[in-house]
């Protein structure tokens, strides 16, 4: 359980941390909690570290013209208990409470996740589901993109060769919204065998708007059109919810078969739409 | 000379905190790894990728050119090293050479193959990826049933039938009994492969002195003695030139209690080298190379009355030994046979062991070995027989169960049972949870459609281990305790304490038996160079076994004090109470401390006495202690998701005499964890190709602190006759009595589903399908 060695860089400015980035030999480190354990396994052999943790302004959580603002390199645990998130997207709060347990709460970051893009991890789901925007900076400037172009397969996103995540834009919920993350655990990592993550807008239990985000079931993220739909058109949720795994290539391993995961699915979805409906109310 | 003589407090039966827990919760215990020599190199060691494999040839020299590496060996280096020792002997058992370093083929995925040695842990480690195995890759077989089947590789080429022995043991009449039952029940069970975990892992650190011809090794072990006997051996080194020093050990369960491989190639590699050389485990060698435990296939069979009587069990059992013997691998099965009967009467067993090679890592003893199999077998058996018969599942035990009065009891398979009062521990336990309350609770769960479960055990273990003529290494221990001319008190014990709290409870028996306080005693342990020859610690002896030699020493030394003392106060009858020895007449005493003084200043002596204040005492245990208790278990299945829940969980334990209520409830609890993480989460897999699938920590589950219930930790005390302390063992109880409370608890509350038995683990997806189709 010892890396490849390799030199530890701590540029102390977005523009300078990009330069460095440009060397393709160069990885970025953040909280270090799925970064460092690669290294360790061998399974990840960076030449260089760019430490972004003494580069100011990513920490940030903020609230601008209707969304929260958050830095790239806030923490699990700063998102859990930031009470600006707490009060007004919840769903985000909840999801980042999910993750592992509080140590790594306390390094991991939001920035590091998603840009890692585990299959199983949590945020992913929210984010789906919130419709979030993720700014990606470069050399040559910044770009956003949304939750849905930015997951692009299993450890695969948007961000680039060089690039970073320096920051994701969540809604400040509107009054009537309800959302809920329920996850199924993985008992050996604590990741989400599923995870669904439900976001609804619904006027004495008629359903407006339906957003769900999924996570572990298959090896990227989505949304679940086809949930949202029936949702919108008045289904009721179970038979709603069952529609989650149409169509889906759901992933297979020893702690759980496709089959199996697809059944959690539909009972995490119901479970997750209930109590997003109760929540809007 | 006052002559006051106060009251003084007991400690026995104390719940004193322990003495090991400043140095351990302030981080300033020493473990291996925190231990630095001057010119100390570092071994990282390069293992087989591939669970058979011929090794064609192996290339170093990429590795010798890297800066920093000092040395590179494989296995023609050290052929002449003798082999990894088993201690276990049974007629007829075929034991494979077990190099230090592979030879020229590969038995399991992780076996050692080149080591190399370098400056610094990191560049040993980069110079592990440099050295260039080609191998040619074997079929292998991982599983022991599969093992035993036509056409299956051969795991040691020489014995294609991959069978390292068989077994047979048997009592009564028991085709008779099997033929004329009025009830025969039958099941195959399985008890899985775990991983023993431990928080530290392996570690290794060896230092040779030229000068002086002599070798130190430190190591993170449960036995320094028979370590440093075996190593010798293998090494060639006389006894008396090898020193083995056990600092701080962050747990063992069992896979500690063995001599591995690098142990000997540690100390190979500093007589060759010159200079101090430090192996640390790193986490995922721990999952590869350290034994694992269980690994059985059962196939039970009980044969009863129809009013419940059990009149006989038979056994088949499979034993996956992995590809070598380590140093007790094929007799804890063994240990499963001799405790088959369990708490119950009958007199009719029969048992056959096969015990099997594969492909994988060796299996060897892991908290309760080879018992806590035997109690998941004959505690399914009984619920089984007991569904079967429909009668409850406590009052068949209860009907079966060695009466009090029948002690010492001579079980089907010829141990003598010392004491015991088994109905009591379980009346006790079906009272907390208020039985009938609870089975009424049942059916009104069931009628709203929840799945709920009440399950039980009744376990019995074979504890202080144990006579010598009964044990491969000899079962007796050591103390020696040394009062110093101050008056404080230093104790040598021959076990060596790693969790077990024996600096704390041997401490107690110090301070009752001579008077003294407490933070007056010191227990050291072990250090070969300063400790007398001991045994170790494993097989819940600690207390048992080295308590008693303990006590022993401290009463010679009684008696000395005592004549110390009649000479000091120039009288001819003294009482030694309260750490003071009193003249009776003349009201006169004497304080432990002038006593000890006068001992070594040693102007006058007692007619007959050496001067000085120590006693050494090497006891052999007349028999082995059996605890006993009953847990209690009640869950709730998710219908949805299959997901278990533990809602109850009640143990009364019975362990003898209780020292320290908060060292046995720590025991308990701990042991109740590891048997959680049997019954729901744990489970060491092997694909087919031998390559383990659960080899970290992300994907093999022991349970969290979150995943754990309250557990509701109640006693009986029934003493044991076997040794004057009156105590039988607590280390394994926990894990024992566990496994079979948990999967009868889920099989009861999925029993209207027609379930009749679960193997473990219980995970939510093998209950979810259960759940689907009705059957496992
Ligand atoms: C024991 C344990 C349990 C865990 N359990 C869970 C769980 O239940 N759910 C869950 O979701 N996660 C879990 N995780 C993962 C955890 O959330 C990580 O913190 C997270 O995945 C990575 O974030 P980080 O800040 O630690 O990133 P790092 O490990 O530092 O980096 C991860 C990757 O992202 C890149 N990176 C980092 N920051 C940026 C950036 N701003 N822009 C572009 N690339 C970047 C790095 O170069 C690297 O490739 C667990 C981790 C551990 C160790």
């Amino acid at each position: 359980m010892i890396a490849h060695p390799f030199d530890y860089l701590t540029p102390k400015s977005l523009p300078e941390a990009l330069l460095l980035l440009a060397d393709p030999d160069a990885k970025a480190l953040a909280g270090g909690m799925s970064l460092i354990p690669m290294m360790k396994l061998r399974l990840a052999a960076p030449a260089k570290l760019v430490d972004l943790r003494g580069v100011p302004g990513l920490t940030s959580i903020s609230e601008e013209s209707g969304r929260l603002k958050i830095g790239a390199l806030a923490t699990h645990f700063d998102i859990e208990s930031s009470r600006l998130v707490r009060a007004k997207c919840p769903l985000l709060a909840m999801a980042a409470a999910h993750i592992g347990d509080v140590q790594v709460r306390n390094m991991g970051t939001i920035g590091g996740s998603i840009a890692h893009a585990d299959p199983a991890a949590d945020y992913p789901a929210a984010l789906q589901a919130l419709e979030a925007t993720i700014s990606i900076a470069g050399v040559g400037g910044t770009r956003a993109v949304s939750a849905a172009e930015f997951f692009v397969d299993t450890f695969t996103t948007a961000v680039g060769p060089g690039e970073l995540v320096v920051e994701v834009s969540v809604p400040v919920e509107a009054a009537g919204t309800g959302t809920s993350y329920q996850k199924c655990l993985q008992p050996a990592s604590g990741f989400a065998i599923v995870g669904v993550a439900a976001r609804l807008q619904a006027v004495s239990g008629n359903i407006s708007m339906a957003r769900i985000g999924v996570t572990g079931l298959s090896g990227c993220s989505f949304r679940a059109n086809g949930v949202e739909a029936l949702l919108e058109s008045g289904s009721d949720p179970q038979a709603a919810a069952a529609a989650i795994a149409n169509g889906i290539d759901a992933n297979s391993d020893i702690h759980a078969s496709a089959e199996y995961r697809l059944h959690l699915a539909r009972v995490y979805a119901a479970k997750a739409i209930r109590a997003a409906l109760a929540a809007a109310r | 000379m006052a002559s006051v003589i106060t009251e003084q407090e007991k400690l026995i039966g104390k719940g004193i905190k322990r003495k090991e827990d400043p140095r351990l919760i302030t981080g300033t215990a020493t473990y291996v790894d925190d231990m630095q020599l001057p010119g100390m190199h570092h071994a990282c060691i390069v293992r087989s990728p591939y669970a058979a494999a011929n090794i064609k040839s192996i290339d170093i020299k990429a590795a010798l050119e890297t800066p920093g590496v000092v040395a590179v060996y494989t296995g023609a280096a050290v052929k002449d090293v003798g082999p990894v020792p088993c201690g276990a002997s049974l007629p007829g058992l075929r034991v494979p050479h077990h190099h230090i370093l592979a030879q020229d083929r590969v038995y399991f995925v992780g076996h050692p193959v080149a080591v190399v040695v370098a400056t610094d842990r990191y560049i040993a480690r980069d110079g592990a990826d440099l050295v260039e195995v080609d191998y040619d890759v074997l079929p292998a077989v991982a599983d022991p049933e599969k093992a035993l089947a036509d056409g299956a590789p051969a795991v040691h080429p020489q014995w294609p039938d991959n069978v390292a022995f068989n077994f047979h043991q048997e009592n009564g009449e028991v085709e008779k009994v099997f033929a004329e039952a009025e009830v025969v029940v039958k099941q195959r069970i399985t008890s899985q492969r775990l991983i023993p975990s431990s928080m530290e892992t392996r570690a290794v650190l060896a230092e040779y002195r030229s000068g002086e011809k002599a070798l130190t090794i430190y190591s993170s072990s449960q036995i320094p003695h028979l370590l440093r006997t075996l190593v010798a051996g293998m090494l060639g080194v006389p006894e008396h030139k090898l020193r083995v020093v056990v600092p701080e050990v962050g747990g063992g369960f069992g896979s500690k209690l063995n001599v591995y491989a690098e142990e000997a190639l540690m100390g190979w590699i500093a007589m060759k080298t010159g200079k101090p050389v430090k192996w640390i485990e790193s986490r995922r060698e721990n999952f590869l190379t350290t034994i694992h435990g269980r690994g059985h296939v059962d196939y039970y069979e009980i044969a009863a009355k129809k009013d419940g009587t059990i009149t006989g069990i038979r056994l088949k059992l499979i034993q996956d030994l992995g590809a070598y013997h380590q140093l007790l691998t094929p007799a804890i099965p063994t240990l499963s046979v001799l405790m088959m009967p369990g708490l119950y009467r009958c007199q009719t067993i029969c048992a056959d062991i096969v015990g099997v090679f594969t492909n994988c890592v060796p299996t060897d003893a892991y908290r309760g070995a080879g018992r806590p199999e035997a109690t998941h077998g004959i505690e399914r058996m009984v619920d089984m027989l007991a569904a079967e018969l429909k009668m409850d599942a406590a009052e068949l035990r209860l009907k079966n169960f060695i009466q009090p009065g029948e002690f010492p009891f001579a079980s089907a398979t010829g141990l003598t049972y010392d004491s015991g009062d088994y109905a009591k521990p379980l009346k006790k336990a079906l009272d907390i949870v208020n039985y009938m309350g609870l089975r009424e609770q049942q059916r009104k769960a069931r009628a709203e459609g929840r799945w709920m479960g009440i399950g039980m055990s009744t376990y019995g273990e074979i504890c202080a281990f144990g006579p010598s003529p009964a044990t491969p290494a000899g079962g007796w221990e050591s103390a020696s305790v040394r009062i110093e001319p101050s008056g404080k008190i230093t104790v040598h014990t021959g076990v060596s304490p790693h969790g077990q709290g024996e600096e704390t409870t041997f401490s107690q028996i110090v301070a009752d038996e001579l008077g003294v306080d407490f933070n007056d005693v010191v227990v050291l342990h072990g250090d070969t160079a300063i400790v007398q020859y001991g045994i170790g610690t494993f097989g819940s002896r600690g207390t048992a076994v080295g308590g008693t030699a303990l006590y022993f020493a401290l009463q010679e030394l009684k008696a000395k004090i005592k004549r110390f003392g009649a000479m000091l106060l120039d009288t001819d009858s003294v009482v030694y109470e309260e750490g003071r020895c009193a003249c009776r007449k003349t009201g006169n005493s004497v304080s432990l401390a002038e006593i000890a003084g006068a001992s070594y200043r040693a102007m006058k002596l007692p007619p007959g006495t050496e001067p000085g204040m120590m006693a050494t005492y090497f006891w052999e245990p007349p028999n082995f202690t059996f605890p006993f208790g009953a847990h209690i278990v009640v869950t709730e299945v998710d219908k949805e998701t299959g997901v278990v829940t533990i809602q109850r969980y009640v143990a009364v334990d019975d362990c003898g005499k209780i020292l320290n209520p908060l060292i046995v409830a720590g025991q308990v609890h701990g042991g109740v964890a590891q048997g959680i993480g049997q019954s729901l989460y744990e489970h060491g897999i092997y694909d087919d190709n031998g390559q383990l699938l659960t080899g970290e920590f992300m994907d093999y589950a022991i349970p969290k602190i979150t995943m754990m219930p309250w557990i509701e930790s109640e006693h009986t005390e029934t003493p044991s006759p076997v040794n004057p302390l009156g105590v039988k063992g607590v280390g394994e109880a926990g894990t024992i009595g566990c496994s079979p409370a948990v999967v009868n608890s889920v099989v009861d509350a999925l029993s209207p589903l027609g379930v009749r038995h679960l193997d473990m683990p219980l995970s939510p997806e093998k209950i979810w399908k259960v759940l689907q189709g009705g059957q496992a």
